[in-house]
């Protein structure tokens, strides 16, 4: 700054002003972590989501502390059953204890807080893949309309109210079965691969079209502003205005968008789980597992079996749910007029 | 006015149209092999060229589409040739399953549905925007902190889990309610309304859990934004009724994103509610929908996708002209 040559007043009075507010300068990450520093709410509910990360992250290592996997069957008579409810773990094995930290599920005897680890992998991994997916094309799509106008806008804008006139579920819960049908042959269709990769891509593929309509809003207004024109005086070409100068300055509400996308796909994957067209036994997730619960009314002999699965679910959507109302009132800048 | 709704009304039929060929296409060219998906278990190559010809397989595409569509308009003959049966009009085609007209099952499904949207819409829209007023109005109360906190709560609660919750708690345990039956699907019937009500309460109480809860958040913020505007203080300083200023003024302005939701929700679970009904084992358009996509009979997913799709686009057309009536500031062009 002091090397400045030609200190004009105009400069220096940005510069001063860069000086004293240093906030211009944060990153969006920053600027997020800021905020949510200064919201009870907004730390719980990220240590609660981090917290649930690492369980995932790390199902083998716990699991393989308190010395069950998530496959392992053990239907001996010691373990469950075999006179009045068969299949119904004995007490000793219902609820927490020190051999199975959560218990044993009813009808197999598999390791229930095993497969609460490892489901966890498996639902986490689905939804944020399938955000990933969703967030990308969004972003993409919603820019480049938003940017290039005219018929590429009017196009892409068709397909949006297309996309957004299915009802979600519904629509991937039909196509679900039919995309698996094709992937069967394909590397992405072996074994415990082929649930989630078609998940991944059928909520991906369907979930981008408001996002897009969202950053088309925004790109509608960007393109007018003085940088865009700048950069196109310099001879930018299309593609790396797009990417270098229109795209960064969305990424806040795209931000914002992907992190309330997240606890949906969640709720989706235990949706379709759950409906028994999305993760199938012995592959364990969430919504597997109440599936497992409610089928052969498992539920109704001890409510334990629904509690499992379904506490975990209702923490993990709630915190990624507080954290994106965090996130909002952090990076949108219209939210957070109140 | 009238060109606005001509004009809402030509882009809706071209919408109508676009989203029966993109279902179309997505279930016809979808799966990898719709014929043997069509003659089950004990399939012969033979048996799969049959079926193949029966279904019109052997067709191009776009003949395939124009002769569904034709369906929609007049009777026409399904299966192969020799053998062919009667699809009356409107006709989506024969049950891979049951070979029963797709028609008649939806036909036979909707009540079920309806019966479960009406009650559910009634009663989160009451609950929610009631709810999301009062927060409003006592905006950083007490009150208002334990509304918001709870819609928090519910938008977070998976349909699984309050369902079975539910059925658990108000069914098996306290036997206040029956388990659902199939014998119930209209206010009307010969057990009366009180027998529906009650019939329903579950799917309903669960459904309503999940969306008043974003209703509560819509209408709050909403009406929060309203009550700041210059309107509302010019009808307060003109000696206006305070219940006339938040009826009158406020709430007719601040509730039109509730009634695009409301539209938008509307046409949502006319296409069924594809959890609950399941749950409940109420056998509407979303259970039977579950049904055809876990047994692969898709010319059943395929017309209840495209019913629910029409249902989702009429709804929004009549969220936009209900708009007109409702906002005094919004003018049509």
């Amino acid at each position: 700054m002091t090397q400045l040559q030609s200190p004009a007043e105009p400069g220096t009075a940005s510069a001063a002003t860069a000086e004293a507010r240093p906030a211009e300068a944060r990153s969006l990450l920053a600027t997020a972590w800021l905020r949510i520093r200064r919201s009870k709410i907004a730390l719980l509910s990220l240590f609660v989501v981090v917290a649930i990360m690492l369980f995932a992250i790390l199902a083998p290592v716990l699991s393989a502390m308190s010395g069950n996997d998530p496959f392992t069957s053990n239907t001996s008579p010691e373990v469950l059953d075999d006179f009045e409810t068969p299949g119904l773990p004995l007490p000793g094995y219902m609820y927490p204890s020190a051999s199975h930290w959560l218990g044993v599920e009813p009808g197999l005897g598999r390791d229930l807080f095993a497969r609460l680890a490892y489901g966890g992998q498996v639902s986490l991994t689905i939804a944020l893949l399938s955000t990933l997916v969703s967030v990308v094309l969004g972003t993409v799509l919603g820019a480049a309309a938003g940017y290039f106008g005219g018929k590429t806008d009017a196009i892409i804008s068709r397909l949006m109210d297309l996309f957004l006139a299915f009802p979600h579920l519904l629509l991937v819960l039909s196509l679900t079965p039919i995309l698996q049908s094709r992937l069967r042959d394909t590397p992405l269709g072996q074994g415990s691969f082929l649930p989630m990769a078609s998940l991944v891509i059928i909520l991906g593929f369907f979930g981008w079209a408001y996002l897009a309509r969202i950053v088309r809003g925004q790109v509608l207004s960007l393109r007018e502003r003085e940088f865009v024109e700048a950069a196109r005086s310099f001879g930018s070409s299309h593609l790396s205005i797009l990417f270098r100068q229109i795209i960064p300055n969305v990424m806040g509400v795209v931000l914002v968008y992907a992190t309330m996308l997240i606890p949906t796909n969640i709720s989706a994957e235990a949706a379709l789980s759950f409906l028994g067209v999305g993760v199938k036994d012995p592959t364990p997730s969430w919504g597997q597992m109440l599936n497992a619960a409610q089928a052969g009314n498992w539920y109704l002999s001890d409510p334990w079996f629904l509690a499992v699965p379904g506490v975990m679910l209702v923490i993990t959507v709630l915190a990624f749910n507080l954290l994106g109302d965090a996130v909002r009132d952090a990076l949108d800048p219209k939210a957070s007029r109140h | 006015m009238i060109r606005f709704i001509l004009r809402r009304t030509g882009s809706l039929f071209l919408l109508l149209v676009a989203v029966s060929f993109i279902t179309f296409t997505l279930f016809q060219l979808g799966p990898a092999d719709p014929a043997s998906a069509a003659c089950g278990q004990e399939c012969t190559p033979e048996r799969v060229q049959e079926a193949r010809v029966a279904l019109g397989m052997d067709q191009p595409f776009f003949v395939q589409y124009a002769e569904y569509m034709r369906g929609l308009v007049a009777d026409r003959m399904i299966g192969a040739p020799g053998a062919e049966s009667l699809c009356q009009w409107p006709c989506l085609g024969k049950s891979f399953q049951t070979n029963e007209n797709v028609s008649d099952i939806i036909a036979r499904s909707l009540p079920y549905t309806f019966s479960m949207a009406i009650g559910a819409l009634v009663l989160w829209t009451l609950s929610g925007v009631g709810l999301g007023l009062l927060a409003a109005l006592r905006k950083g109360s007490p009150t208002d902190k334990f509304i918001v906190g709870a819609a928090s709560v519910g938008v977070s609660l998976p349909i699984p889990v309050t369902g079975l919750f539910l059925l658990l708690v108000f069914v098996n345990q306290l036997h206040l309610l029956p388990f659902t039956t199939n014998e119930i699907n209209s206010p009307f019937g010969p057990q009366g309304p009180w027998a529906w009500v009650l019939n329903y309460l579950l799917p309903w109480i669960a459904l309503a859990v999940l969306f008043s809860a974003s209703y509560i958040r819509v209408t709050r913020t909403n009406m929060i934004e309203t009550f700041g505007e210059d309107f509302i203080r010019t009808a307060r300083a003109k000696g206006l009724a305070p219940r006339t200023v938040t009826f009158k003024h406020g709430v007719r302005a601040g509730i039109t994103p509730v009634v695009t939701m409301l539209g938008m929700d509307i046409g949502l679970l006319l296409g069924g509610a594809v959890l609950t009904e399941q749950i409940f084992s109420v056998p509407g358009l979303g259970f039977t929908a579950v049904r055809a996509a876990v047994s692969g009979d898709l010319p059943v997913t395929m017309a209840i996708t495209m019913l629910a799709a029409f249902f989702v686009i009429v709804a929004n057309v009549v969220v936009d002209l209900a708009y007109a009536a409702i906002d005094p500031r919004v003018r049509l062009q």
